[in-house]
């Protein structure tokens, strides 16, 4: 797989591929999207590199093992979940939102950041089934 | 700070998962989070019962979506005793997991799941949405998945297959029968099904739909024609997770089917037969294949079998007497099955073998810890005036009202065939003379452990014998339980108004 021309193209497809995994991601609150899809486009950015370039590239750009995502993602969305519990004595995952709204963004709220929590869970349990395949094949 | 009270036992399972998973690596911290964790878990269980006890069915409205079109958890009297049930289990299993099970398993996520595979239950025993219902089925078993392959021995993974296929299958079929549900009703919420379901005119199809359930949550619960998995797969894993299988997995199934035929699908001739029959062939076979079985986890996989039989037997006679039996039975059925599974586990910790013909002279080695087990072996049986006992005459006295003179034979028969089997098992195991066995090397004998791991083991199955001794001696009590939940249950107008606030 080791091919220069995918080895030049992941160069610039990997940026690529993550802003338009944030781009999915921010989309997703009313229209089609969310992190979900956001995570799996993520995850498949990191997979090409890993082709283009070997698994130990990939492993030194991510810095830390993507296994370490699952339970940051899983606390940001209990966090987001909870928050209404725990300030605002609503029933657990209700919607709080930023009164103003912000640039790029739109409307602010706690969706938001479960959509971010499943983003990084999504990430970080991809990455780890298909690293390690490629570490036993 | 009370309004949401019933999703505690919930966030407080799923924060516990979380800070494990953080944990990953840091064995030692896993072990003391797990406990700590898991009586803090009884601490709020008791409370949320407490709470209900007093101020009757509680409801909360997952993202404030107003029902019947958002998620809605409701903790009646029959949800927050199973979840007070599935605390005091899950603190059981988690100490006793802490010393039993090797570090090798704990090593790959054995903790983190294990709160998984409790979060998924509360969560079964709280949602009120039938979809959301499935949903927790689905964390359920994707968690024993997990649990039931950890370690990845070649029999394990030989009877996880089983389990496997049997519970997707399972869980497809649930999902058939969820979508034929809402093709019917327009409604996933169940209270507002219960409303909806009775007003179909074409009955036929309702039965066909409560036929699909019923396969879907028997195969969950292991009845009759559909149970082959379960003796097959429970003896493989290590015996803390056969615990907590033993001793909750099967009874979501038994919660499903009673939720679902005392709200929704209620009063159907037809069905309660079907129902009865397979109780009475599951509680004959469970015991019949108990009685051959030499494997001791085998022989208590078989004995669950057949005492599910107590509670779908209950379901299907239908009175109120026979519903407060079948909870009554549910009660003490958790909390024994568990700690017999444990037994096992420490049997063969001391042995190194579970096989009945190879044991014996336990009584000579551990003369008290042999009585301790006396307690769950004997309790099992029902002997007066241990926890089995109570049960069986409101399930006896509901038969004779409603003149179904077999099942009340089956339910003697199966008590019957209990008590032979332990006696065999006790006579083997504890009183017969001690066989030599050979020596296994790298094997951790009960002897070699040390002070704390052993502490580990014995305490939760002393914790579950005590409770097991409360639900014998202070029967009252628990009759007093039951009765409100059977009356909650079978007048389901209650559960609607709660839910719907008509």
């Amino acid at each position: 797989m080791k091919t220069i021309i995918l080895r030049t193209a992941s160069t610039y497809l990997l940026p690529l591929l993550l802003m338009f995994s944030i781009f999915i991601l921010l989309r997703g609150h009313y229209s089609p999207g969310g992190g979900f899809v956001g995570g799996l486009i993520a995850s498949i950015a990191f997979v090409l590199h890993a082709f283009a370039r070997g698994l130990d590239n990939t492993k030194e750009l991510l810095k830390i093992h993507p296994g370490f995502l699952m339970p940051i993602g899983l606390a940001l969305a209990f966090l987001a979940g909870v928050t209404p519990v725990l300030f605002f004595d609503l029933p657990f995952m209700t919607g709080i939102w930023y009164p103003g709204q912000l640039p790029v963004i739109g409307s602010l709220g706690s969706a938001l950041f479960f959509d971010l929590g499943v983003y990084l869970v999504v990430v970080g349990v991809t990455l780890t089934i298909i690293f390690t395949i490629t570490e036993s094949a | 700070m009370t309004q949401q009270l019933v999703l505690y036992p919930l966030l407080l399972q799923m924060f516990l998962s979380i800070v494990l998973m953080f944990c990953w690596r840091k064995i030692s911290w896993q072990r003391v989070i797990s406990i700590v964790g898991s009586i803090i878990n009884v601490g709020v269980s008791i409370w949320l019962f407490s709470y209900i006890w007093e101020n009757g069915t509680q409801i909360v409205l997952a993202g404030n979506w107003k029902p019947p079109f958002g998620i809605i958890f409701v903790a009646d009297t029959l949800s927050a005793t199973l979840v007070l049930l599935t605390a005091i289990s899950g603190l059981a299993v988690s100490s006793f997991s802490s010393a039993s099970v090797v570090a090798a398993r704990l090593k790959f996520g054995y903790f983190p799941i294990f709160h998984f595979l409790l979060l998924g239950l509360n969560g079964a025993f709280l949602t009120g949405d039938i979809f959301n219902l499935y949903v927790w089925f689905e964390i359920i078993i994707i968690s024993s998945f997990v649990l039931i392959t950890l370690g990845g021995e070649k029999a394990q993974l030989e009877g996880s297959v089983k389990y496997f296929t049997l519970n997707i299958l399972a869980s497809m079929i649930f999902l058939t029968a969820i979508a034929v549900l809402y093709g019917l009703t327009g409604s996933l919420n169940m209270a507002d099904l219960a409303l909806k379901v009775a007003a179909i005119e074409n009955r036929g199809l309702v039965s066909i739909t409560a036929i699909l359930f019923l396969v879907a949550f028997g195969i969950k619960a292991a009845v009759f024609p559909l149970y082959f998995w379960l003796p097959d797969s429970y003896h493989t894993p290590p015996s803390a997770v056969a615990a907590i299988f033993g001793g909750l997995l099967t009874k979501v199934g038994v919660y499903a089917l009673i939720r679902v035929f005392t709200l929704i699908f209620v009063g159907d001739q037809f069905i309660e037969n079907i129902i009865l029959i397979m109780a009475v062939l599951t509680l004959i076979s469970g015991g019949l294949g108990a009685l051959v079985k030499n494997n001791l986890r085998k022989v208590f996989s078989y004995l669950i079998i057949c005492h599910i039989g107590y509670m779908i037997a209950g379901l299907g006679l239908f009175t109120e007497v026979a519903i407060a039996g079948t909870i009554f039975y549910l009660i003490h059925d958790i909390i024994v099955k568990t700690n017999l599974f444990m037994v096992s586990g420490l049997i063969f910790r001391m042995r190194g073998t579970n096989s009945i013909r190879n044991l014996g002279g336990l009584y000579a080695d551990y003369p008290k810890l042999s009585l301790l087990i006396a307690i769950p072996l004997f309790s099992l049986v029902g002997i007066p005036p241990l926890s089995g006992f109570w049960p069986k005459i409101s399930l006896i006295i509901a038969g004779f009202q409603a003149e179904r003179w077999w099942v009340v034979g089956a339910i003697i028969f199966a008590s019957l065939i209990t008590l032979i089997v332990i006696a065999k098992v006790w006579a083997s195991v504890v009183w017969k003379e001690k066989k030599e066995l050979p020596v296994r090397l790298n094997f951790r004998y009960f002897d070699k452990l040390i002070t704390i791991r052993k502490a580990q083991m014995i305490a939760p199955m002393i914790f579950l014998s005590l409770v097991s001794l409360y639900i014998g001696f202070g029967a009252e009590h628990i009759q007093q339980v039951s009765s409100r939940v059977a009356g909650e249950l079978m007048d389901n107008q209650q559960y609607i108004e709660a839910v719907l606030g008509k």
